[in-house]
């Protein structure tokens, strides 16, 4: 024990007050658990109060083991970088990703094959949608940002994290957003927004965790010891900035009582579309978009070993995607009731944004100037930068959609699907793989992964994956959208709504095959992941690693 | 080069460059979205349009929960196909009392924003109960448990009061009565039935679901869909009115 050293032990207010408040929270939960309306709330409240509980205790018996004095900032010169939460973020990213793979799998047959329905409600495909969108945006790419965010910063600012419980806060907090959120869909509870499904207390809950993110990100910045704050990070910050305007904005709502999970959104009709694809366009720009180019700004060019290529550019990339991003949502309501001026802005700034956006992707690949024979030796490389050509691509995709006489046709089908999961599959997962297959070896101490063949393996198998799914939304989208307006040359509608439901069976099936490559991609991963891990025999051989293990 | 200097001031200060970011990100939202709680075409009021009565609001709140959007818009667009196969193009103010909105991004299935009284509450219950038995190539999932679970309209109040309290006209003698309006409602032949239509005109009146002993889930959501898009009478609306 260290008591008998000069500095006595003694709880901090940090530690004290965080204790006080989950205590208060649990016996606030069990209160509420009790008198519930419904007994899935109730369910959520008994959630609360027992992960209430959990922290309270976790606090206290880490209060009692850990020694007087609070960890050093800096040992032997290098900073005692705190690397517990972004490994916790790191396998919970993987976790959750083959989870949310799985139930897109799900959805996707059901949609070929409705007989797996099974008639129950829990999983009939409104309840499980949402579930995949969430486990996929929210709790894969979630956690991808919070585990790489928290790396960049610590490294690029040369400074350890901010805070002593907070980033664990944010971790563990995040991931019980997820689990409140997920089950809720299961269950019933849902605002039914699109991509903001999460009723008012997932949603409390969530605020306060990300408030406890940016104070985090903003205090580790404040350390740091170079002058100039890295490109990643301004991407980082107004990732997390902007997520709260919008969540915030998106869904603000009066709850029917503190004991029913039912709310009433404070806006309505065609406010509430147009503040909804505000924020759902925006989850993409911000969320999708903004916090994964600040992954390419880091990793590319950690892994390429080269300088990005252009810092002007990224000057340039950064304010006007973040400008321009935020005109974009009315695209997503053309011909809608919402006023026409409203729809043109948002196809006019759409489109301009493919310039940032290609700036961007520019700024990406040329970074592996002088380096592009690594492409045929390092497939963890290959993989992000054919995410940076996915990137180009949905966002070429993108403003295409957003002309008003494309979205006629392509709106409401399929394309938009095949749209999305290029973006979402061929960037946002590609560019995750790459930084956590990079992320692995450095957060473990290991000098490389198990196996770059098993790596090219997924590569591989994932992109025919992904071809086959975008290629069959294609076909199906713009199957779907011209049989609709099909007239005969009587002038009759020439196909009923069901015929054309009847022709997208074959695509249906072939995108699920695609959705299934993807998951054996990811499986694959995560077992080189594991092994990589496991095997004692890559440990890199450093006397005293730098890095302070997880506590 | 002295304007990429000037740059240093952001990347040097993260205060500054929050600042800088949250201005650059608000501009855009308060150019789209102020306006639309102003402008006419999208506070326009038409006749016909009421607030949801109780049965209607749960019926809504079944829809919701079940995530319905996800498949089915409630948006018709202005397209020569779309009022052809729907109907009249959707009004601004046909969803002026729906939160949140459902016009949904996705037709899986057909648009809804004009099923109401297009098909039978008879149709509406088997269609629910198995799909296929009414549409063969149907891919839609089955919902047996709606008609074999009783409405749970105990605090049926509280929607409406707190709709209210969001400017939902709806009146203290609604909120009073609202337990009352929706056992009206679900039963046909009611005796209460013109009360009801006195605080919400052309409201559909009868047992939706073919069960007269009990309020049922399948209640609620067919009185919502019997009334979606059937609010407002084309016959008569003036489409000058409002020019958007």
């Amino acid at each position: 024990m260290t008591q008998s050293n000069a500095a006595r032990k003694s709880i901090t207010t940090g530690e004290m007050g965080t204790a006080i408040a989950f205590a208060v929270l649990a016996f606030a939960s069990i209160f509420i658990a009790a008198k519930a309306y419904t007994s899935e709330y109730a369910f959520h409240a008994y959630l609360f109060a027992a992960a209430s509980a959990a922290a309270v205790f976790k606090i206290i018996d880490r209060y009692s083991s850990r020694p007087a004095e609070p960890p050093p900032l800096i040992i032997d010169g290098k900073p005692n970088y705190n690397m517990g939460p972004v490994k916790f973020s790191t396998v919970a990213a993987m976790f959750w990703g083959i989870a949310g793979f799985t139930v897109g799998l799900w959805a996707a047959l059901e949609l070929a094959f409705p007989v797996l329905n099974f008639d129950l409600a829990w999983i009939s495909f409104g309840r499980l949608r949402p579930l995949h969108t969430s486990a996929v945006i929210f709790a894969f790419g979630g956690n991808v940002l919070i585990a790489t965010s928290f790396y960049v910063v610590q490294r690029t600012c040369r400074a350890r994290l901010a805070g002593d419980l907070a980033p664990w806060f944010v971790v563990l907090g995040y991931n019980f957003f997820i689990l409140i959120a997920g089950t809720g869909y299961l269950l019933g509870i849902t605002q039914s927004k699109e991509y903001a499904e999460p009723e008012w207390y997932a949603d409390l809950w969530l605020t306060v965790v990300w408030i406890a993110y940016l104070l985090v990100f903003l205090g580790t910045l404040r350390r740091r010891t170079e002058p100039h704050i890295y490109v990643a990070n301004w991407f980082y910050l107004a990732f997390i900035l902007t997520i709260a305007v919008l969540h915030v904005g998106n869904n603000a709502a009066i709850p029917v009582s503190i004991f029913s999970p039912k709310s009433y959104i404070v806006w309505a009709g065609v406010q509430d579309a147009m503040v909804q694809w505000w924020y759902g366009h925006n989850a993409v720009g911000f969320f999708l978009t903004a916090g994964f180019l600040a992954i390419m700004y880091y990793f590319i060019p950690k892994r390429a070993e080269r300088p990005v290529y252009s810092y002007r550019l990224s000057i340039i990339h950064f304010w006007s995607l973040i400008f321009l991003y935020i005109w974009a949502g009315p695209h997503h309501l053309h011909y809608t009731a919402l006023p026409d001026w409203t729809q043109t802005l948002g196809m006019t700034f759409s489109i301009m944004l493919w310039m940032p956006s290609w700036g961007g992707m520019i700024n990406g690949l040329m970074t592996l100037s002088g380096a592009w024979d690594k492409l045929r030796t390092d497939p963890v490389l290959r993989m992000m930068v054919v995410s940076v050509a996915f990137y180009g691509m949905a966002t070429f995709e993108g403003p295409l959609m957003s002309i008003k006489a494309v979205n006629s046709l392509s709106h409401y089908t399929d394309w938009t699907i095949g749209h999305v999961h290029s973006g979402a599959l061929g960037w946002v997962a590609y560019i995750s793989f790459g930084a956590i297959y990079c992320l692995v070896p450095w957060l473990w101490n290991r000098e490389r992964l198990y196996s770059l063949k098993l790596v090219s393996w997924h590569f591989w198998i994932s992109t025919i994956g992904i071809v086959l799914y975008i290629s069959s939304m294609w076909v199906s989208g713009i199957l779907q959208g011209l049989m609709w307006r099909a007239y005969t040359n009587l002038g009759f509608l020439e196909y009923s709504f069901i015929e054309t439901v009847e022709a997208m069976h074959p695509f249906y099936i072939i995108r699920a095959l695609g959705g299934a490559l993807f998951i054996a991609g990811a499986l694959i991963m995560a077992w080189n992941l594991w092994k990589t891990v496991q095997s004692a025999d890559l440990a890199l051989s450093v006397a005293s690693p730098a890095l302070q293990p997880a506590e | 080069m002295s304007l990429w200097t000037k740059h240093y001031l952001l990347e040097k200060n993260s205060i500054f460059l929050v600042i800088g970011v949250l201005i650059v990100i608000a501009i855009g939202g308060l150019v789209e979205i102020v306006p639309l709680f102003y402008l006419r075409s999208t506070i326009e009021k038409v006749d016909g349009v009421r607030p949801y009565t109780p049965l209607e609001l749960a019926g809504r709140n079944i829809y919701v929960r079940e995530g319905c959007y996800n498949c089915h818009s409630q948006m018709i667009r202005p397209l020569r196909d779309e009022v052809e196969r729907y109907g009249h193009y959707s009004l601004a103010a046909e969803s002026m009392y729906d939160r949140p909105f459902q016009w949904g991004s996705k037709r899986t299935g057909p648009d809804l924003a004009r099923v109401g009284t297009k098909y039978t509450d008879e149709w509406h219950r088997d269609h629910l109960a198995s799909p296929k038995s009414v549409v063969p190539g149907s891919i839609m999932p089955a919902y047996p448990w709606l008609a074999a679970t009783e409405l749970d309209f105990a605090h049926i109040q509280d929607d409406l009061k707190v709709q209210a309290q969001l400017g939902v006209p709806y009146t203290p003698a609604m909120i009073e009565q609202a337990i009352a309006d929706l056992k009206t409602q679900a039963t046909t032949d009611a005796p209460t039935a013109d009360e009801l239509a006195k605080r919400y005109p052309n409201a559909q009146v009868r047992d939706f679901d073919g069960d007269p002993s009990r309020i049922t889930e399948a209640d609620a959501l067919i009185a919502y869909l019997q009334q979606l898009g059937a609010q407002v009478n084309f016959k008569i609306y003036d489409d000058k009115a409002n020019i958007r």
